[in-house]
């Protein structure tokens, strides 16, 4: 009774690749293939370079790339995929690896300058030692970040602006008050969670989307704040000079007095650099240790229950305005630490350092490594920030491969790429992983 | 009062670029309930590629009017079309295998999609932004300024006239499509349920795709008025144009279009007063603060209808 003649699988991935390529072909003919420059001797005069090989390329690419998915992965029934995954460990065996991996990471985190050191000297490791604290000042705002967005499901695309708060916090405590890193740090971290709160006081009503456009736009209220108020935070010219750490009171200078001369070692600029990177490591691991222990209380139950879904939260009688409250002001306290750092390592800070893209790229990093994932977040930050600063030449499509990334694993596995955190209370064990609103469409 | 004239007019034109956009937001959150983050990069995509034509056309000031008038009609159906081909491709791409996933899964496509294809184009089409000469210049002078000549000189320019003709020409035809047409009675249906409307034979798929399109071909509407009104494009107008336009469909109501096009009107006089009357710094944040307040104190905003929590 097959009447209906299926095409072959040839026939119909050849189809598609093909559609794939007429696609391609339409969308890249004018936005690749014809570039607008301004012409440099005739006054501000345009005209077209046109690059056809490079939208034939893209053409093929596209076709090829179709033709091999549609092959071997999407149409096939015993696909190659599905071949490999069986080879792959099962997830419980995933599971363990991840368990062994964090005390590995630690060790290597621990280890890593003293390591560097004994390689390369002290002239050579300072630029690994400098990507290190680039790296885990990511993480430690990946952690942050993640409080509210993977934790608590408030999706928050105004992150950077805690970060600004933190830094200018330092940075005009000390510049106005002479105040030192170490009485500035829980200042700016409590008033970060103050503008978390001010925040999140009105727009605790909001529905998910409407949450992120607030908390966008107020991320560029802040930016432009910070850019015109010349009078104060100095606008576009930033803040100069602002003093760096000391270790319980020793200055890492030269000479009588400084932290070199206490410990009777020959002076060094590295050991400010050692010593910056273990300060972000502690507080990246004090924001790891608080997150998780917040967890398995009351509260953190709280905020996985309000992603998982708010009615039912609210049915069950638990406080959601506290409970996005908490998580706000938390993520935001914790953002305003990283940007203190942030300002103390630099020494300088602009409203340049806060845009839009900063806010992306964290979030990028949280959505890479698995929305609610500690671990996920390290890797993504270790392979994003640190893996571009070894490709530099590629440095302009960072962003696109940004972008992309962040799109395909969405698509691909919506729980995040690294590893998925269930609902640390479920009923069954079919119902793990499961959420409401995958109920609601009836996948259930 | 020559003055508030001249910002009146200056604002009444910003707003009909703001509305046009915002009514992709609209008619998207409508049907499908996200917000279609990366309609703004959709809008400066249009605004490309209708520069792009323009200068491969050699289309300048001096193309005698009746075949500049042509040139500009092509331009502006090159425009829509292929404009409204990305607005598809990103809907199939990172919106349809997402439908039924959790809530927050489209909304992070979408921000991904709009930062790929912001950086796409600065790659493509370098960073430096891209003047172009005007090409319809001339106006007329409402007011002459007084006679010894220190008033205020109001200018009503031919080109304020067409980007407001043209707007209103769009809009009317646009709502007769969604009032009198299958299409439009199809995406009303998606619009108040779509399970339901499947099961009437509605296909879903296809009336959120044409929703796109539609969305997107009126983005390079925009997109082709915003490059002759200002003059110059770049990979970034797209954030700032898009976070504004969504502004304007919230304060008109989202999910309505005259809606849309009233709060796009409101948002352009705002911004235009503000840069006029206080500072020019601050218009940004007056148009993200009325955002926040409209939200919280009247989320279903001017003409919306308010939302039901249904479980």
């Amino acid at each position: 009774m097959q009447a209906v003649k299926k095409p072959s699988l040839l026939e119909s991935s050849l189809k598609d690749a093909a559609g794939g390529a007429l696609v391609t072909l339409a969308l890249a003919a004018v936005m690749i293939g014809m570039k607008v420059d301004v012409a440099s001797g005739r006054g501000a005069e345009l005209f077209i370079e046109y690059r056809w090989f490079a939208v034939a390329m893209a053409v093929v690419v596209v076709f090829a790339g179709r033709l091999v998915m549609n092959l071997f992965f999407w149409r096939t029934d015993n696909s190659v995929a599905a071949a490999v995954s069986g080879l792959m460990p099962k997830s419980k065996a995933g599971s363990g690896l991840g368990a062994a991996l964090k005390p590995l990471l630690l060790i290597v985190a621990i280890a890593l300058p003293f390591a560097l050191m004994f390689w390369l000297g002290a002239r050579g490791s300072r630029q690994y030692i400098d990507l290190a604290i680039l790296v885990t000042t990511y993480v430690m705002l990946g952690w942050g970040l993640n409080i509210v967005v993977g934790l608590a499901g408030l999706l928050d695309l105004g992150y950077v602006a805690f970060y600004a708060v933190g830094a200018y916090s330092y940075a005009l405590l000390a510049q106005y008050f002479g105040f030192s890193f170490w009485i500035c740090l829980p200042l700016a971290g409590i008033l970060a969670a103050f503008w978390g709160i001010i925040l999140g006081f009105p727009v605790l009503r909001l529905r998910g989307d409407y949450l992120a456009i607030v908390t966008l736009a107020f991320g560029e209220i802040i930016r432009v704040v910070l850019l015109n108020w010349y009078e104060f935070t100095g606008g576009p010219d930033g803040i100069s000079g602002i003093p760096r750490p000391t270790f319980f009171g020793l200055e890492f200078t030269r000479g009588e007095g400084g932290f070199a001369d206490f410990f009777g070692l020959d002076y060094s600029s590295i050991h400010r650099i050692i010593f910056l990177y273990y300060l972000i490591l502690i507080m990246a691991l004090m924001t790891n240790f608080v997150t998780m222990r917040l967890r398995r209380m009351p509260i953190g139950r709280a905020w996985e229950a309000l992603r998982e879904d708010e009615i039912a939260c609210r049915s069950l009688g638990i406080n959601t305005t506290n409970t996005k409250l908490t998580a706000f002001a938390l993520g935001a306290m914790f953002g305003g630490f990283a940007g203190s750092f942030f300002a103390t390592r630099q020494g300088f800070i602009s409203p340049e350092s806060f845009t839009f893209i900063e806010s992306a790229v964290i979030l990028a990093i949280v959505v890479l490594g698995g929305l609610g994932s500690q671990i996920g977040v390290v890797i993504a930050s270790i392979f994003m920030i640190g893996g571009f600063e070894f490709f530099r030449e590629f440095e302009e499509y960072r962003m696109l491969v940004f972008g992309l990334l962040m799109v395909v694993i969405m698509v691909w596995k919506p729980r995040g790429l690294v590893s998925t955190r269930a609902p640390s209370v479920s009923l069954s064990k079919s119902a793990k992983g499961i959420s409401a609103d995958l109920v609601q469409e009836g996948h259930g | 009062m020559d003055y508030f004239l001249q910002q009146l007019i200056n604002g009444v034109t910003l707003g009909s670029i703001y509305g046009l956009i915002a009514i992709g937001y609209t008619m998207v959150y409508g049907i499908i309930g996200m917000i279609n983050f990366a309609h703004g990069d959709i809008f400066m995509i249009g605004s490309f590629i209708a520069l792009i034509m323009i200068v491969a056309l050699g289309i300048t000031a001096a193309t005698p009017l009746l075949l500049l008038i042509a040139a500009l009609v092509l331009v502006l159906v090159i425009a829509m079309a292929l404009t409204a081909f990305w607005g598809w491709t990103v809907e199939r791409i990172a919106y349809r295998p997402l439908r039924g996933s959790f809530r927050l899964a489209p909304l992070i496509t979408a921000i991904g999609a709009s930062i790929a294809l912001q950086n796409f184009v600065q790659i493509s089409q370098g960073a430096r932004n891209k003047p172009l000469q005007p090409l319809v210049q001339g106006g007329f002078q409402l007011t002459d300024g007084g006679a010894d000549g220190s008033g205020f000189v109001v200018q009503l320019s031919y080109m304020q006239i067409l980007i407001i003709v043209s707007t209103v020409v769009l809009m009317l035809g646009f709502t007769f499509l969604i009032n009198h047409t299958s299409l439009g009675r199809s995406q009303r249906a998606c619009e108040q349920d779509r399970k339901m409307a499947a099961l009437v034979g509605v296909n879903v798929d296809r009336t959120i795709s044409l929703t796109f399109v539609m969305g997107a071909a009126l983005a390079a509407v925009a997109g082709l008025m915003f490059l002759m009104y200002y003059g110059v494009v770049d990979f970034f107008i797209g954030f700032v144009a898009g976070v504004k336009a969504f502004t304007a469909a919230v304060l008109g109501g989202i999910g309505s279009l005259p809606g849309a096009m009233l709060g796009g009107l409101l948002i352009g006089l705002i911004e235009t007063f503000w840069s006029g009357y206080f500072s020019v710094e601050y218009k940004d944040v007056a148009a993200f603060s009325i955002l926040a307040i409209v939200l919280i104190f009247m989320p279903e905003g001017l003409l919306g209808k308010p939302e039901v929590e249904k479980v």
